[in-house]
């Protein structure tokens, strides 16, 4: 399977990576080799075997619908990049 | 004492309890030992030492009262994505260069709730993504045997402490192999329990079907120490399981009566070196002196398709986990830009390395519209295949025996530019992470004076016959009393 630039930068612009030319080239050649190598999984055969998502058996955990104390507001602020009073803040979604 | 930082936990254990040591002894004694490795072999992103004192007060106070667990006071290192608060947790990105958590992995308060002493955090490869300690940000960890060779990875900073006695033990992280992998590489122990286990709840999230927490010690018995504290449910990770847990020691028994062991062929094929497969058939013949019944023809046919399978579901999981980092909430953030989008590539651009990038490509590309059904429901479907064979597998036999890695300790710089046979080096360790079986490494040998590692394969939820087997094994030989050269 060998990737073109078009569809590198393509994956590059859905995963927001900012690629910059050099870097497309070299994911292209690297991602190429790697897409080829899994080329065999064409030959399992898998017929109408269900996927496996995850491998333990538990399914619809819940917990009671208690409420619980949360993080202090300052605390979760602590890190962030740009905040404003009591929220994050950040660039215009729209203009 | 001047050589107390080389003690095992049960060893140190027994000398605070005989009051022949204190913590803060034993702690100063390890800082003072990992200040002076650390040098050569680079294994740690963050010493926490002032921490680290006053949690050996605090476990001296409670030694004093007789209130104690074996690792109350035992010094330990932490694999830099378990988050710890008020410690940096980087992930060994610069994405989260100045990250610090405002709370503890549920591992972290299990060791903190036995007043367990934390000396700091260790080097790996970024977001666990590599085998060599290579793909940290920030510098590359190097092998304490031959310091020209990576230490294997993800969690080689911790594997490397343990070996260098910078610490009694430390916690690794397991998505493909990154615990066993560098444990064999290092000629330490390395355990990746069964997944749900142990709680994920504060490691950062790398690939949520595959991740798993686990001990990495000088010996078995002190795996089983560790996995007493960390294993057992929690509320906060849903795919944690309410099993009770045992008393992991009481498995560890000298003789091998009646233990059935497979050998799967496929993994001493292909691309194994001499010297490997040399040793471990040496190995699992010893196996067999200690009364276990060794079957060489099993089989486990679908696990060419293995490697593929999971270098398609991990990266696909890890594009979603990783499509948090953008700049807004913590972490790092390009600033000179008043553009929403332009602000998010710019972050992403400088806070990522580039296999977290490759990675991240892989996984966008797996998963995208017109190519979802040929990779990934297809991987999830031989992921299938592969957890049924195992299955099948443990019908037969109580656990299957095969090396930890392909090859002995690489030269750093010699894999670190061509990805795809970086990643052949997790060929013997990803498929149990697929099937989301426990497995450990233990030493097992060396060649050219760089170890080998034993991988041991267990049925879901039997770490016991892991560590009864590994156990057996480690008390019939010396490999685990070397020392490196460091």
């Amino acid at each position: 399977m060998k990737l073109s630039c078009e569809e590198v930068r393509h994956i590059g612009l859905l995963a927001r990576l900012g690629l910059d030319e050099a870097e497309i080239e070299q994911f292209r050649l690297q991602l190429s080799d790697i897409l080829e190598n899994f080329e065999i999984l064409k030959e399992a055969n898998t017929g109408d075997l269900k996927p496996t998502a995850q491998p333990i058996a538990l399914q619809n955990v819940l917990r009671p619908d208690e409420a619980e104390a949360s993080f202090p507001v300052e605390d979760v602020l602590a890190n962030a990049p740009r905040q404003d009073d009591n929220y994050f803040r950040i660039r215009a979604v729209l203009e | 004492m001047d050589d107390i930082h080389q003690l095992t936990i049960s060893q140190a254990h027994r000398l605070l309890q005989e009051r022949k040591t204190s913590s803060v002894e034993l702690t100063k004694a390890s800082l003072r030992h990992l200040h002076e490795v650390e040098d050569k072999v680079h294994a740690c992103v963050t010493v926490s030492e002032d921490a680290a004192l006053r949690q050996a007060e605090e476990a001296d106070e409670a030694i004093s009262t007789g209130t104690t667990n074996p690792l109350t006071g035992i010094p330990a290192l932490i694999k830099d994505n378990m988050c710890t608060e008020g410690i940096k947790t980087t992930c060994s990105s610069r994405i989260l260069e100045d990250f610090v958590p405002p709370y503890d992995a549920t591992v972290i308060e299990k060791l903190k709730a036995h007043k367990a002493v934390i000396l700091g955090k260790t080097n790996m490869d970024e977001f666990a993504m590599g085998s060599s300690t290579e793909h940290s940000a920030f510098f590359p960890t190097r092998n304490p045997w031959d310091l020209d060779c990576v230490p294997g990875g993800s969690s080689g900073g911790s594997c490397v402490a343990v070996a260098a006695d910078a610490a009694v033990y430390a916690l690794g992280s397991d998505t493909g192999g990154s615990i066993r992998q560098p444990a064999g590489f290092c000629s330490v122990v390395g355990l990746k329990p069964t997944y749900g286990r142990v709680s994920r709840f504060g490691l950062v999230a790398f690939a949520s079907s595959l991740d798993q927490i686990g001990p990495i010690t000088k010996t078995v018995a002190d795996s089983a120490l560790v996995m007493n504290v960390i294993a057992g449910h929690d509320p906060r990770d849903s795919t944690s399981v309410p099993n009770p847990v045992p008393d992991y020691t009481e498995a560890l028994i000298p003789d091998l009566k009646n233990v059935r062991i497979g050998i799967p062929q496929e993994y001493f094929v292909e691309g194994i070196q001499d010297e490997v497969r040399i040793s471990v058939q040496a190995a699992i013949k010893k196996l067999g002196e200690l009364g276990a019944k060794i079957d060489w023809e099993a089989s486990l046919p679908h696990t060419k398709y293995a490697l593929a399978a999971y270098y398609i579901v991990a990266p696909s999981e890890a594009s979603a986990n990783l499509a948090r980092y953008d700049g807004v909430k913590y972490g790092f953030s390009y600033q000179d830009t008043s553009n929403m989008w332009q602000a998010m590539e710019k972050t992403k651009q400088y806070g990522f390395g580039d296999e977290v990038k490759r990675r991240i490509m892989l996984g966008t590309y797996a998963l995208s519209a017109g190519y979802y059904d040929a990779y990934y429901l297809k991987a999830q479907k031989v992921r299938t295949l592969i957890r049924w064979e195992f299955d099948q597998a443990f019908e037969k036999y109580d656990a299957l025996v095969t090396p930890t890695s392909p090859t002995l300790p690489f030269k750093i710089g010699e894999r670190v530019d061509d990805p795809m046979q970086m990643y052949l080096s997790d060929v013997c360790t990803l498929p149990i992470n697929i099937a989301g079986v426990p497995a450990i490494s233990v030493p097992a040998g060396f060649a050219n004076g760089l170890p080998i590692g034993m991988q041991i394969i267990g049925k879901p939820f039997d770490e016991e016959t892991v560590l009864h087997i590994a156990f057996a094994y480690e008390q019939a030989t010396d490999w685990h009393n070397r020392k490196p050269p460091v």
